[in-house]
């Protein structure tokens, strides 16, 4: 007899049946690995309680001083509101040309009811998620209409420590820098002339 | 894998008894006083070996701070300001970490420039390189996380930075972050994750590597100042003739250099623990506050040169793309560099020129990468250095693919400078 080539003297194997029977084995078994991977993928997504806790803030703005900026914080998230001064607002328009998206025609970075010149509901009070759009970083106040290291031409607006992106007093960033986006205005709206709710969009608005 | 060839035993029958049933004294012995390595290693041969020295002291001192740090955003920064004061001897042990992160990068990167000294990553050690270079890998997000845990301004701010980074990638960017932190911002469940990554997951996966990285080492022989192959010249008793054992001949050189090396690391753990704010800094002795950027942030000196490449460049998805690409290109060093001559003695000036020219770059980088943000000069200096750092590579492939390289003859044997 010769030497038997396969298990209990069978002569031949075959070699086709057992490339499929492994790769059959092999693709079932990755697809286990597949779902049993998932549970631990999935389980670093943000948890109910981090989902939970993006609760509406309301903020009072009585305080705040005209050319004055105050950080709240709504879902953890820095809230710069400014009291913008009539010549701050007068420069706004004319930074245009130096600007990535100077007509926010992103409609991811505001609401509808603030695509407008000053990115507010009131044109003086910009309420805006003071997070760069490059890198997360919470850009700096530069309110001063005035030369900085930075920018000969400076109209006041934001500067970013991180890497060094600029935006103007609307949260609009400029051309040149890191960052992609205009800065990210909230979901707001108006309880009274004081008071400002942050989350929540204006009655009848989307 | 398998004991030495000529059936060695140990003496002692207790011993050889283990060594029938598991020939663990085989394998030490043929990776030690049988490992033969080239008898003209020089200065720049002592920082693989202490960059092992230096793993040991990281899994060490790590396993006693575990031990009193407690990783959540509420209690982490008070945790290590316990260790710091309260604990005995818990600053030691937390400069003994620190320090050890630090001169960790200083050794190996002193060890991948000997490489490209030398040709150490060429045929028939390209495995060895990539290999070494996932170690670097591994290294640099074991040390990010690490920077995490103490929960100050810079470790919050840091961690947010390069997880934002995942943000660029196209369509699945911002889902990406998220998931990475497990919320919207740095938190708690970030610090947790990073934690059990920083303590259990990345130290196993350097230990892996590490233990590859020797195996390809011990397969293909370490490369020598030369940069010619001892294996080529065999004795009669079938060893290399320009080879000494490993053990007992390196072992004790290694020993100066741990002592030297030792002296150094004691001297920045007693006297300048923070080494002038460059391994630990300012900014990191004040508690994360997700409202604030401190106003001068940057990465740990070691990172900074990547940093300064990311901040110097006005596009988000070019910058990230300029990071990662600075990195990946290294793995591919082997075959861009089509140069037959391993090492820099008898390769052309331009290579010499080349590989001064790309270190300097690396380190001016790093320092634009860790100074002050505002003036925009450095924005273009740091652009040009990113081009230069870039060049090298192409510089390097076209010098030998088109065989500009005016190489020296490489001698038979290695060479003694006695």
């Amino acid at each position: 007899m010769p030497h038997p080539a396969g298990p209990q003297g069978i002569d031949e194997v075959d070699h086709g049946r057992r490339r499929f029977l492994t790769a059959t084995t092999a693709v079932v078994g990755g697809a286990g690995v597949v779902a049993a991977a998932l549970p631990f993928i999935q389980s670093w997504e943000p948890s109910a309680r981090a989902l939970a806790a993006g609760a509406p803030v309301t903020i009072d703005i009585s305080k705040i001083e005209a050319g004055q900026m105050v950080r709240f914080a709504w879902r953890s998230l820095p809230i710069f509101v400014v009291n913008r001064t009539s010549k701050q607002l007068a420069d706004l328009p004319g930074l245009d040309p130096r600007l990535r998206d100077p007509h926010s025609q992103e409609t991811s970075q505001q609401p509808p009811y603030c695509q407008n010149t000053w990115r507010s509901i009131k044109p003086e009070w910009l309420v805006m998620i003071g997070i760069c759009t490059h890198l997360g970083c919470v850009p700096d106040y530069y309110g001063q209409i005035r030369p900085e290291p930075f920018d000969a031409h400076w109209k006041g607006g934001f500067f970013c420590p991180c890497h060094k992106s600029r935006y103007d007093l609307a949260g609009r960033v400029f051309q040149g820098v890191p960052a992609p986006l205009n800065m990210v205005i909230p979901p707001y709206h108006y309880i009274d002339d004081t008071h400002v709710r942050i989350g929540v969009n204006p009655k009848g608005a989307a | 894998m398998a004991a030495a060839p000529d059936a060695w035993k140990p003496r002692n029958k207790a011993l050889a008894w283990i060594e029938d049933r598991l020939p663990i004294f085989g394998f030490m012995r043929a990776h030690t006083a049988e490992y033969y390595a080239p008898k003209n290693f020089n200065f720049m041969y002592y920082f693989g070996s202490l960059a092992m020295l230096v793993l040991v002291n990281q899994i060490v001192t790590g396993i006693f701070l575990t031990m009193n740090f407690n990783p959540s955003a509420a209690g982490a920064f008070a945790s290590v300001e316990y260790i710091m004061r309260d604990v005995e001897w818990g600053w030691l042990i937390r400069y003994m970490h620190t320090t050890g992160a630090s001169l960790f990068f200083v050794v190996v990167y002193l060890h991948m420039f000997r490489a490209l000294m030398y040709g150490s990553y060429k045929q028939p050690r390209e495995l060895l390189w990539v290999i070494g270079m996932l170690i670097y890998l591994a290294l640099m997000a074991e040390a990010f996380m690490g920077y995490v845990l103490p929960w100050g301004q810079m470790s919050f701010w840091g961690a947010k930075v390069i997880i934002s980074l995942f943000g660029a990638v196209p369509v699945i960017g911002n889902r990406l972050v998220e998931w990475i932190m497990g919320d919207f911002l740095p938190a708690d469940a970030t610090l947790n994750r990073f934690f059990a990554l920083h303590v259990i997951a990345l130290p196993l996966v350097l230990l892996l590597l590490v233990v590859l990285h020797l195996g390809a080492l011990h397969t293909s022989g370490s490369n020598n100042p030369d940069g010619i192959e001892i294996k080529q010249h065999k004795g009669p008793d079938g060893k290399p003739l320009d080879g000494i054992p490993f053990h007992p001949y390196y072992t004790v050189k290694d020993l100066v250099g741990v002592g030297f090396f030792l002296l150094i690391a004691a001297f920045i753990i007693f006297y300048q623990p923070t080494f002038f704010g460059l391994f630990l800094e300012k900014d990191n002795f004040v508690p994360a506050n997700p409202l604030v950027t401190p106003a001068a942030i940057h990465p740990v000196w070691y990172f900074t040169p990547f940093y300064a490449m990311l901040r110097s460049i006005p596009s988000k998805g070019l910058g990230v793309l300029t990071l990662f690409a600075a990195v990946a290109v290294l793995f591919f060093l082997p075959w861009i560099d089509r140069g037959r001559v391993k090492s820099m003695r008898y390769r052309g000036s331009g290579y010499k020129i080349a590989i001064a020219v790309f270190a300097l770059t690396f380190i001016w980088l790093g320092k634009i990468g860790i100074g002050e943000s505002t003036w925009i000069g450095d924005t273009y200096i740091a652009r040009a250095l990113t081009v230069v750092y870039f060049a090298f590579f192409v510089f390097l492939w076209a010098y030998t693919y088109f065989g500009w390289e005016k190489t020296k003859p490489v001698p038979e044997r290695v060479t003694m400078h006695e």
